[in-house]
């Protein structure tokens, strides 16, 4: 499964989004999961499987096909339930 | 023995092979699978090489627009766009960019375990700007080989702590703790912002997100988008300014002028594009190394993370912001064309970035007032500092772009004032001195807490 991480421009924000879900991923013991980032205007529906946008962008990211939209991004606790829920509507865990 | 020198220098000089070898150092010290340190070593490799291509193409489409804007104005004007400087200068300063950014972090680490600053700057296409303003300031100043990098480093790890340390009171407001700071170099802009806000906050501010506002700016986040509309609107402007017979002679090859405006506008929009893609590469394996190695030394280390990590707390304030910076941007540009000398241009990219950024502070100290207020102030700040910022980037200060945010007009005049009334030394000796208070400050509050323990 790939999962993609965006933000506006793609350097600093979606970039801490994948190292916080990789470290999800990492806790929940979920190996064949692909994380990377872009910015909105790279992003395409066949990029990744499910897609992690912040609130504030969630409107230019609805086209991309599943998307999980975070309340606040530096929250690791709503990060960990969503991913957490992700994986297991995926069957991973 | 001369010749295995020569390809140890080549190999050194080489900035694509630098940056390679200090993303292999972080993937060992990582204890990555061999593939995966194959893979990445080659990324931050390719992705340097992907910077310098973009740099080309946006040289190439810079170039006529200075041309037509001389012949248009008669003057200088100037796209500030930190990508485009960046990847200009690059060319030339890229080895001592890529050393100053690697032992910069050290620094930085080094100043978070040891102090009271706990800052790690975890923004890492700030802090790879701010290596190569630095690496051009140091140089300019006189400094070479082994002092520069020390110097540039030493400088890059103070302000890499000491930019997230200014913001911090506003961000202990906004975000109601002290755990997240901010890692994002305009933070001069937001902390002069905030101050605004709390000089014009009167009796209960009320706040942005009462107002009802209009959604669909969203697009604007979008930086392609943004950078190809507004370049457009100036390119198009500007060609007709200098007219069809003046283009079409000496710029387009007989092209029609507005044809070929929006031809150059869109081709910039591509050269930050590709050079995006290339910084994306490079960072893609040192920031989550650097990340790594500071949480194992720094024990309750703050990570300063981007700016849009404060866009949701106040969605109204985010537009409100880069509306009155833009609007900042404009009055600069009219005081600037009756003063002479550089005109610089207001780009939407930094007036939305740091103009959102600033009218989010502003209005968690001052309500409306304090958004619009903080981020007009915030505008006429990233017009005027580039323009004392550019003399002192020697040759790179003749380019028709230059660095954006605050902190680094304010660093980058700071320590080119200092080299031209007192050359290398000192600058030296303000390092040391900001680095002596730094420690002192700690010191005393660590005195203090024992005092406390002991009463």
């Amino acid at each position: 499964m790939r999962i993609l991480a965006v933000c506006g421009s793609g350097l600093g924000t979606s970039f801490m989004v994948e190292m916080n879900i990789n470290q999800v991923l990492t806790e929940l013991g979920v190996t064949d999961v692909e994380v990377s980032h872009s910015d909105l205007s790279s992003a395409t529906p066949d990029s990744a499987d499910v897609f992690f946008l912040a609130k504030d962008i969630a409107e230019g990211g609805e086209s991309l096909g599943e998307v999980i939209v975070l309340d606040s991004i530096i929250d690791m606790d709503e990060l960990r339930a969503k991913v957490t829920a992700v994986v297991r509507d995926k069957g991973l865990i | 023995m001369s010749d295995f020198l020569k390809v140890l220098v080549d190999i050194m000089s080489q900035p694509a092979i630098l940056v390679a070898l200090i993303a292999l150092i972080g993937l060992i010290a990582q204890r990555k699978k061999l593939s995966d340190t194959l893979k990445g070593t080659t990324k931050t490799f390719v992705g340097f090489l992907v910077i310098s291509a973009g740099a080309g193409i946006l040289s190439a489409a810079l170039a006529p627009f200075g041309e037509m804007f001389k012949a248009a104005f008669h003057v200088t004007g100037v796209v500030p766009n930190n990508e485009a400087i960046v990847a200009i200068a690059l060319t030339d300063y890229g080895t001592n960019t890529a050393l100053i950014m690697f032992f910069g972090m050290m620094v930085n680490i080094l100043i978070a375990r040891f102090t009271k600053f706990k800052y790690i700057f975890l923004t890492g296409h700030h802090t790879l700007y701010m290596a190569c303003m630095l690496a051009v300031i140091m140089t300019v100043a006189g400094f070479t080989s082994v002092p520069l990098i020390m110097a540039g480093a030493v400088a890059l790890g103070i302000i890499m702590s000491l930019s997230p340390a200014i913001v911090q009171p506003f961000m202990r407001i906004l975000t109601g703790n002290d755990n997240v700071a901010l890692g994002h170099f305009s933070a001069v802009g937001y902390a002069v912002s905030g101050l605004v806000g709390k000089a014009v906050a009167g009796k209960n501010p009320k706040s942005t997100e009462k107002i009802n506002f209009p959604k669909g700016l969203g697009f604007l986040r979008d930086s392609t988008v943004s950078i190809a509309l507004t370049m457009m609107v100036i390119y198009v402007v500007v060609a007709l300014f200098a007219g069809p017979s003046y283009v079409e002679a000496n710029l387009s090859s007989g092209t029609n002028y507005i044809v070929f405006a929006m031809i150059q506008a869109g081709t910039f929009a591509a050269g930050v594009f590709i050079i995006l893609s290339g910084v994306r590469l490079v960072l893609a394996e040192i920031v989550p190394a650097f990340k790594g190695i500071s949480e194992r030394l720094v024990p309750n280390a703050k990570p300063a993370l981007d700016v849009p990590i404060i866009y949701p707390y106040a969605p109204n304030a985010v537009l409100i912001g880069f509306f009155s910076s833009f609007v900042g941007g404009i009055f600069s540009m009219v005081i600037m064309t009756f003063t002479g000398g550089v005109i610089i241009l207001p780009g939407v990219v930094p007036h939305f970035f740091t103009g959102a950024a600033a009218g989010v502070f502003g209005n968690a100290t001052g309500g409306v007032r304090g958004a619009v207020l903080g981020a007009f102030v915030n505008g006429i700040l990233i017009s005027f500092l580039p323009v004392f910022l550019m003399p002192v980037l020697g040759n790179l200060g003749f380019a028709n772009s230059t660095f954006s945010d605050t902190d680094f007009g304010v660093s980058g005049i700071f320590f080119g004032v200092l080299a031209n009334h007192g050359g290398t030394i000192a600058i030296v000796v303000s390092l040391i001195v900001i680095l002596a208070v730094m420690f002192g400050l700690s010191v005393k509050r660590k005195k203090n807490k024992a005092l406390e323990e002991e009463v």
